[in-house]
């Protein structure tokens, strides 16, 4: 990546979001751990941890929003790569527990005990040691998005056929993290953490820093796309979006370029599940819930597919609207709202907010002629993709 | 109370007969052996037991079935022992006199576990004679299953006497039964009885012959190949048992399903709030049968019949609505398309669950539905045979109207070529709302089938929504006979996978499967054959 390419791939909007990530992930920390508490400008340790979520709900988001915002490929089954990789860090995490379990088992996790197993199952060994953990977190989701993707692209599985069959792999992965014999703690999931490369996740200096990582992992995340984006192969991606089949005959391997694009996807949807666990404590198979991918791709849908900015956007404002409604008097309404927001934004608001709002200031700009607002990146062609509009 | 009227009836039969048959009843043991319920002391109740069964007082059916439900009083001081009825009277156990009370001193006589089973083999030898055809072949059921020694007379007994020939055979293999496990019985009577277990041929009957322990060679070697061959049978059986389940879960699947190909198959909208179809659906079955239980209780039986057409208009204007306010904004956009449904999806749960609340819904069963008939060796229930029926039914109406009527022709041709159609003058979008509202009232109509097997709650859908897409993309889009082998298809393999690998893994599977198979086909099992290549 030279600074010549980052550059070019960066318009306003994009340095003013990176701007914002950069500042909440040292000032919150920061405002955090050094102001007194109680005091007006101090950020309580609870919403370090809360928005620590949002941010990695973020990530997930900009994942999302780079396979169905650049490439076209819906899939409603990307709760199931951010969950493996809540999974990988949970394992690393459970055996980091050690000996001060309930049972005192210094290699079994709790759950292994209270079912009577002997010892540690294959696929646990290894994930004492973070590297490995660090390691698995990209690798498992990134091969099953693999193996999952060549199957699919390779037989021409598109459109609404793609998303029922990622929704499928979601589900059939939530059945099976339920069993118990599955090795993965069944129904209550892997919790009861204790510590993270030696540091107590419940201390306020770990929270902290596990945001500043979450917000530094939310930037790289949105260079990469964004470098994706603004490259040729982000060229083709748009043409694949666009128009598939012309593209196949213009001599280009689409699958190859989508399965790229999809794997790519799917180890940032897992680093985003390594780093909510730790922050939440918990992993359970209800992350695998179709619902929840569904409810990932509306952030999208909310914020503006095809901006990356309007995806991280997005994630933050509906979680953020969903915590707040969610948590008074409005708690039995909130589905409503959900469910009218699907049907809104995908009636009335299809381009999302960044999206409507990039074309309004489009519009108003060529109002005003001879102003050399053609920024690099309208050249580029991705300020406002077009929006396929007849695929059926 | 009918039980305890029938109950004193057999009892008073049971008297008759034996005193018919002269078998004087000693008042001196009886009523010592009553008395030894008072002892509290396990050998000696199982004592008392055997007596008291054997005695053909009167009394003895009473005693016992009191002793079972814990009904049977015993004061130690002044051993005396009562039977306390369910209508809370009570009567001295020992000479059948109605007392006022019961003393305070005295306590149910106790059980345990060794006991339990000789009061069952007592009752059961009680009731061997009863002259109610089921009471008796229960009592011989239960011997069979109990097989105790103690039972072996009365067997014979209820054996010279019975006529019919169910119970008869019943009371045989209860015999064979018995003989089996008695130490001293012959060679020659314990390979008879052998042969009649295997005649039985079921998975009791191989139970007792692998438990049956040490026996003489000739029988051990018969045992050996009765039970394989009662294996045999039953492996077949289980076949045909796994076979039927597939059919069941066919015909769930199928019923779900159904609608869903004609609003995705033929329309080629994904509709993700389907499966809120077939909720509501099955809430308009639940406020059908509410409106008859306060209003009309004498037409419970027909509710269905009520609630059939009843949901598939409610379901059926929903379609129709919805397909107007937002899903003819979308043609053209099927992902977005699939979004603005799941919303609708979960206005419509979150709206049930308001009005109707989160729990589950109580929807009976009507009596054509209930109870269950045995084929062989299986169990069909007659819920599940009349789903399957009406779905059977549901489908050739529905091909039936696709194919003879004028909305099904205009469908037909608005699905091949929608602009040749409007040209022709069919109002395409009229044609849009009213496909759209037929897939959603068929939805309801499966609402209402499936009241009757499963949950009803406001998530009844979401349970059926993936399933019933795998159906339509495993069975081929556009195309209903596709649909059909798809749903039975899924089903049978399902079941077939279930007894292998689990319920869970089995479910697995086939969605992997499905995801294999779409590699081979992906346009279903039955694709439609045409030129055109997706933008």
């Amino acid at each position: 990546m030279t600074p010549h390419m980052l550059t070019r791939s960066l318009d306003r909007g994009a340095t003013i979001f990176l701007a914002v990530v950069a500042a909440c992930g040292i000032l919150i920390p920061l405002s955090n751990l050094l102001l007194p508490a109680g005091s007006f400008l101090q950020v309580p340790t609870y919403l370090v941890a809360l928005w620590g979520k949002y941010v990695c709900y973020a990530i997930l988001a900009l994942a999302i929003d780079l396979i169905w915002g650049y490439c076209g490929i819906l899939s409603l089954g990307h709760g199931a790569f951010f969950a493996l990789g809540g999974y990988a860090m949970g394992m690393y995490l459970m055996r980091q527990i050690g000996a001060r379990g309930v049972y005192g088992n210094p290699i079994l996790p709790d759950f292994m005990v209270f079912l009577n197993w002997q010892k540690l199952p294959w696929y646990w060994y290894g994930f004492d040691m973070f590297w490995f953990a660090a390691l698995m977190v990209l690798f498992v989701p990134g091969l099953l998005a693999f193996c999952f993707g060549w199957l699919a692209f390779r037989s021409r599985v598109t459109g609404v056929y793609l998303s029922i069959i990622t929704q499928a792999m979601t589900y059939a992965l939530l059945l099976a993290f339920f069993r118990n014999d599955f090795g993965f703690g069944g129904n209550n999931g892997l919790t009861d953490f204790k510590d993270i490369l030696g540091f107590n996740v419940q201390a306020e200096g770990t929270r902290a820093a596990l945001f500043a990582l979450s917000c530094l992992a939310l930037i790289v995340g949105f260079l990469i796309c964004r470098f994706i984006v603004s490259s040729k192969l982000g060229k083709v991606l748009i043409a694949v979006r666009d128009a598939e089949s012309r593209t196949r005959f213009l001599g280009y391997r689409v699958e190859s370029y989508k399965l790229f694009v999809f794997t790519v996807s799917a180890c940032m949807a897992g680093v985003a599940g390594a780093l909510y666990v730790p922050q939440v404590g918990i992993i359970n198979p209800s992350e695998f819930a179709p619902g929840n991918s569904i409810e990932a791709v509306i952030w999208v849908a909310v914020g503006g597919r095809g901006t990356l900015v309007g995806a991280a956007l997005g994630a933050v404002v509906v979680n953020y609207a969903k915590t707040f409604f969610t948590s008074g008097v409005l708690a039995p309404y909130w589905l409503f709202m959900l469910g009218a927001l699907f049907i809104l934004v995908t009636l009335l608001l299809p381009k999302g907010i960044v999206g409507t709002f990039n074309s309004w200031w489009e519009t108003s700009n060529e109002k005003r002629p001879a102003e050399t607002t053609a920024s690099a990146a309208a050249e580029d062609g991705i300020t406002e993709p077009k929006l396929a509009e007849k695929r059926s | 109370m009918p039980t305890n009227l029938s109950a004193r009836f057999c009892t008073f039969v049971l008297s008759l007969f034996l005193i018919a048959f002269a078998l004087p009843a000693f008042a001196g043991p009886f009523e010592d052996a009553v008395a030894k319920f008072a002892n509290d002391d396990f050998s000696d109740t199982e004592e008392a037991i055997g007596v008291v069964a054997s005695s053909g007082n009167k009394l003895a059916f009473p005693i016992i079935s009191a002793l079972q439900d814990g009904r049977l009083m015993a004061d130690p001081d002044s051993k005396k022992v009562y039977v306390t009825g369910a209508d809370g009277k009570s009567i001295d156990a020992a000479t059948g006199q109605p007392v006022a009370s019961v003393p305070d001193s005295a306590s149910a006589v106790r059980l345990n576990n060794r006991l339990r089973r000789s009061v069952d083999a007592a009752l059961g030898s009680l009731t061997l004679q009863s002259p109610d055809l089921g009471t008796r072949l229960q009592a011989a059921q239960s011997v069979f299953k109990s097989h105790e020694e103690t039972a072996l007379e009365a067997v014979d007994g209820a054996l010279a006497k019975e006529t019919n020939k169910s119970v008869k055979a019943a009371l045989g293999e209860a015999r064979a039964a018995i003989l089996l496990f008695k130490p001293d019985t012959t060679e020659v009577e314990k390979l008879e009885a052998v042969a009649t277990l295997k005649a039985r041929g079921d998975q009791e009957a191989l139970a007792l012959l692998i438990g049956m322990g040490d026996q003489p060679e000739s029988v051990t070697k018969a045992a050996a190949s009765a039970i394989g061959s009662i294996q045999n049978s039953l492996a077949v059986w289980s076949t045909v048992q796994n076979a039927w389940y597939g059919l069941s879960l066919g015909s769930v699947l199928l019923l779900a399903a159904i609608g869903l190909a004609i609003t995705f198959g033929v329309m080629g909208v994904i509709n993700m709030a389907h499966g809120e179809m077939v909720m509501i659906g099955a809430y308009t079955t639940f406020v059908v049968q509410e409106v008859i239980r306060t209003r009309f209780p004498g037409l419970f039986d027909y509710s269905l019949f009520i609630a059939v057409p009843l949901a598939f208009l409610v379901a059926g204007a929903i379609g129709v609505l919805i397909e107007r306010s937002i899903i003819r904004f979308l043609y053209g956009r099927p992902l977005e398309t699939l979004l603005a449904t799941w919303g609708l999806s979960l206005v419509l749960q979150q709206a049930v669950r308001t009005m109707f609340g989160p729990t589950n819904r109580e929807v009976g069963n009507p009596s054509w539905m209930s109870g269950a008939f045995e084929l062989g060796q299986i169990t069909i229930t007659y819920n599940r045979l009349w789903i399957l029926c009406f779905t059977l039914a549901v489908f050739a109406i529905l091909l039936a109207m696709l194919r003879y009527t004028a909305l099904g022709l205009e469908m037909r041709a608005v699905t091949q070529n929608r602009r040749m159609a409007a040209s022709m003058g069919i109002a395409t979008s009229r044609v849009d709302a009213l496909t759209f509202g037929l897939g959603s009232g068929i939805a309801g109509i499966a609402g209402v089938a499936l009241s009757q097997i499963d949950n009803v709650s406001p998530n009844l859908g979401q349970s059926y929504i993936i399933d019933s897409f795998m159906v339509v993309v495993f069975g081929g889009v556009g195309n209903l006979w596709g649909t059909l082998v798809g749903a039975f298809t899924l089903g049978i393999a399902n079941k077939f996978l279930e007894p292998i690998a689990g319920a869970v893994l089995g479910k697995i599977a086939i969605l992997v499967l499905i995801i294999l198979f779409i590699q081979k086909r992906p346009r279903g099992l039955f694709a439609l054959k045409g030129r055109a290549v997706e933008a």
